[in-house]
């Protein structure tokens, strides 16, 4: 029951945080907790670890970050953890992770650049493929060209799968 | 298009990526830290969402902490996509959902409750659509994703 509580309120957090004196009293009140309450649990899950951070998540594209390429990479399993480390020195890569390969897409590792136009993300790409020694490895670059939904990632109780 | 943001609303953007105050009046509290009004801070908020500067005031939860997710992709002729995307937004378990230049060219985030649960969306998103999903579920995370610090300054 208590995780269900937890997962109600991710829910409603997921719809953004409201913007007004009391927030988490609002929160609390759609979903049957006090103030306190709410706050006190939003402690405990970013202490656990199931909130990673609590804040103002922003839209990079409408701040002048227009440009964002997922770079796959073809890594030999054993050199994965080794070369991620490497790449994560640079503070323009925003995300990497390992992912599993598939006949019709041969990539293993994934990582992020954020930046405001092409070029420097281009050139941001050429610095990591040169310090992080990445010329020989086989790679994708998928520039985002549009966003069709961004929102908080939880899932709701009644899914739309279950009311279809 | 310039963006005219005010001191306020700079501050705002940067230092309260994470670390936000739980406490009952979160925003006096960044107002007192800012030395202006709450309403100040409300107003500038407000302002920033309705400019699509902020997608929300809200908590990031890694890959599979609540339930199960994955990483998902199609290729979808370019005269479709904006029709694939629509069909496929309508699923409250999509919660990201890219255009990529590549002729696997839809990328999206799935998340459900459990893993039958994330093969049923998959399969109605397949039949629905009538094209193949791949999925890339995480295997490992190599990130802590550190609230990313904005230039904005104008230019």
């Amino acid at each position: 029951m208590i995780e269900s509580k937890n997962h109600l309120l991710l829910a409603q957090l997921a719809e953004g945080l409201p913007i007004c004196s009391h927030p988490y009293a609002t929160i609390g009140e759609k979903i049957g907790l006090s103030e306190s309450q709410v706050i006190e649990r939003l402690r405990y899950l970013q202490k656990k670890g199931t909130i990673k951070r609590l804040g103002i998540i922003v839209k990079h594209a409408t701040l002048g970050y227009r440009a964002n390429a997922m770079i796959v990479w073809r890594i030999p399993e054993a050199e994965i953890d080794i070369v991620a480390q490497k790449m994560l020195k640079f503070s323009f890569v925003t995300l990497c992770y390992q992912r599993p390969m598939l006949p019709e897409w041969s990539y293993n590792l994934y990582c992020m650049i954020h930046g405001k136009n092409k070029v420097t993300v281009e050139n941001q790409l050429a610095q990591l493929i040169k310090q992080c020694d990445l010329s020989a490895v086989e790679k994708q670059i998928l520039f985002s060209s549009r966003c069709f939904k961004q929102r908080g990632a939880v899932y709701t109780a009644n899914s739309s799968f279950n009311e279809k | 298009m310039v963006l005219e943001l005010s001191d306020l609303q700079k501050k705002l953007l940067n230092d309260f990526q994470r670390d936000f105050p739980l406490t009952p009046t979160p925003y006096a509290n960044i107002a007192n830290q800012l030395g202006v009004s709450e309403n100040d801070v409300i107003d500038a908020l407000n302002e920033l969402d309705e400019k699509q500067c902020i997608s929300r005031i809200g908590a990031i939860i890694p890959p599979n902490q609540l339930g199960v997710s994955t990483l998902a992709a199609m290729s979808v002729p370019q005269d479709e996509i904006e029709h694939v995307a629509a069909q496929i937004n309508q699923y409250t378990e999509v919660n990201h959902n890219y255009e990529r230049e590549h002729e696997v060219n839809l990328w999206f985030v799935l998340i459900a409750s459990h893993s039958s649960h994330l093969d049923k969306t998959i399969a109605s998103i397949e039949n629905e659509t009538g094209y193949r999903v791949l999925r890339f579920p995480l295997i490992k995370e190599f990130f802590i994703d550190l609230s990313f610090r904005l230039d904005l300054a104008n230019d």
